[in-house]
């Protein structure tokens, strides 16, 4: 813990070659600071810069203990013009402000730089990961596309289709830092929600993945059906989303069902698209009304079954279908997602690494000019 | 195929491309930019005016041809599974589907039909050369415009099957039929025995 109190420097008066100075304080800052020997600033060389680099990295209490405290003393952190600030402050610091001080300021700004420099690092890493795996689904996303046409081709496409039961099966990612995808997911179930309820209408969510999950609980709590999490742990295939679909049609009651998820166009495009797919009660009634699956009837039923237990299977291989496709599309949008953030990501670190850069080469020049001014203002004392 | 299309995609540079100028087999670039579904979009912009109105499936696909006057001499066969489309708009003389009550033949002009398939055996008639496909079980439909769909969960080329193993799985599966004690492991028995029976004919009928 730091002594509460004003922080004194104590300093010997006269400057000369074999003197030192000493920069000591009352405070736990007189751990972390060298003294510095004088005849090695007196060769007023990159020695100097040697120092600075020599001095023990500051301690985040030391760093907080500074803020609160050195405000007065330290004008030299992250100001655009340090130095006129050191040349304002300089009479009245002249006393207070410190070698070690001007350490701390650089010691900030370096460590602040390494921490940028790691989030580049890190960031285009993960863009290189998001690129090789989006590679990888991408193939299987393609080909999964000719799955749902043949559906969409016999039954048509009926979004503004008008059903007491409605359940909206959200697709979205389970991890995060993928851009705005699951947010755009999420609005367009609520929106799709809004249209859909009403009085005689009941609209209910079934969500897959955590951030949809996590946005949806926040105000939509009692109309989430069911949730499934971690679809991406293992490979992605036919059968585990089969038997996901399995388990929705047995749990949720069902007139209509509206999956969301992001279509992906290219890696920096990603269309919000929603399939409708019918139970067959309303396929049959849809289909005597007329409309866009009119023709319905004019289709002979090739099946042992009767024509009801044919349009059953055939609405849940429907729903399989359109979910598999669905969820590979989501996977490949949330890479693409991810891979342009994460590219925006390392440019703003980068950006923000050329103005630490300049800030750091600022203070460190206007230290080493402080520095030399005192020498030779102290020498000069002497010797007039 | 799928060789095709991955090589494809391996040649692509990872940065953004925006447009697509290979032609692929269902290839869904947005074809229809127009608004689709016009009440549904209606209904959209009454209640959320804000945001815009999500796309459905019917703006991803090339529409059909109409019902031709005349009978067309050629049926074009669509055959897809989830991972792979074998066949997509392939112009062909004649199909035979394994539907649940027998093996169904598809010319060019059939009735439209939805049919339900079981395990057994695709061909494909294209003059003189048959392609044939075990696959599992699935959907048919045949369009007025002659158009066929097959929809299939797994599809093996048959000259791929070896006809030892499937007897060593016929085997295996009939003794499992008859030890098996719960209903669980005698349907799971019973559909091991339909599909191997099912390859066994396909593969000597």
């Amino acid at each position: 813990p730091l002594k509460s109190g004003p922080i004194s420097f104590t300093r010997k008066v006269g400057v000369g070659p074999s003197d030192h100075i000493n920069v000591g304080c009352e405070c736990d800052y007189q751990r972390y600071f060298k003294a510095f020997e004088l005849q090695q600033i007196d060769q007023k060389s990159p020695k100097l810069t040697l120092l600075f680099r020599n001095t023990k990295p500051v301690t985040p209490m030391a760093m907080a203990a500074l803020r609160r405290e050195g405000r007065r003393f330290v004008p030299l952190v992250s100001s655009p013009r340090p130095i006129n600030a050191i040349q304002s402050t300089l009479a009245p610091a002249e006393e207070q402000v410190g070698l070690g001080v001007r350490s701390i300021s650089t010691q900030i700004v370096r460590n602040r730089m390494k921490s940028v420099k790691n989030i580049q690092k890190i960031t285009k890493a993960m863009k290189m990961v998001a690129a090789s795996k989006l590679r990888a689904i991408q193939v299987r996303a393609e080909n999964s596309r000719g799955l749902w046409q043949p559906f969409t081709a016999l039954l048509g496409d009926t979004p503004s289709v008008s059903v007491k039961k409605n359940v909206i099966v959200t697709i979205s990612s389970d991890k995060g830092l993928c851009g705005g995808i699951n947010s755009t997911s999420v609005k367009i179930s609520r929106a799709l929600h809004k249209i859909n309820s009403g009085p005689d209408a009941e609209c209910k969510y079934v969500v897959l993945g955590e951030k949809a999950k996590a946005q949806l609980i926040r105000d939509s709590k009692k109309h989430i059906e069911l949730t499934m999490t971690e679809l991406q742990k293992n490979f992605l295939n036919y059968t585990q989303v089969s038997v996901i679909a399995d388990d929705i049609l047995k749990n949720v009651e069902y007139d209509a069902l509206r999956i969301v998820f992001n279509k992906f166009q290219s890696v920096v495009s990603f269309l919000p698209t929603t399939a409708t797919v019918l139970s067959p009660e309303v396929v049959e009634r849809e289909s005597e009304a007329g409309g866009k699956i009119g023709s319905l009837d004019s289709y002979e039923i090739e099946g042992g079954e009767t024509k009801s237990e044919v349009l059953q299977n055939l609405s849940e291989f429907q729903f399989s279908c359109v979910m598999f496709n669905g969820v590979l599309e989501n996977a490949c949008s949330e890479q693409g997602a991810r891979m342009s953030a994460m590219d925006s990501s390392s440019r703003n670190a980068g950006d923000m690494l050329d103005r630490l850069t300049l800030t750091y080469n600022r203070t460190r020049q206007a230290s080493i000019t402080t520095e030399l001014t005192e020498i030779i203002s102290g020498a000069s004392a002497l010797e007039g | 195929m799928i060789r095709q299309v991955a090589s494809r995609f391996l040649t692509r540079p990872t940065a953004a491309a925006a447009v697509v100028t290979i032609r692929r087999p269902f290839s869904t670039e947005v074809t229809d930019s127009s608004s689709g579904d016009t009440a549904f979009v209606e209904a959209w912009k009454k209640v959320v005016p804000n945001i815009d109105p999500p796309r459905t499936p019917s703006q991803y696909m090339q529409p059909r041809p109409p019902t031709p006057s005349t009978l067309p001499t050629k049926l074009t066969v669509n055959f897809v599974l989830p991972y792979a489309s074998e066949l997509s708009g392939k112009e062909v003389d004649m199909v035979i589907v394994p539907a649940t009550t027998g093996q169904m033949g598809i010319l060019p002009g059939h009735v439209p039909t939805i049919a339900e398939l079981k395990p057994g055996l695709l061909s494909v008639h294209e003059g003189n050369e048959v392609k044939k496909y075990f696959i599992s079980s699935g959907f048919a439909f045949v369009h007025p415009n002659s158009y066929a769909d097959i929809l299939a969960v797994e599809a093996v080329p048959l000259d791929k099957v070896d006809p030892a193993e499937v007897q060593a799985g016929l085997n295996k599966f009939t003794q499992k039929l008859s030890s098996a004690s719960t209903e669980l492991e005698k349907a799971e028995a019973q559909i091991g025995v339909d599909v191997h029976s099912a390859l066994n004919f396909a593969l000597t009928g």
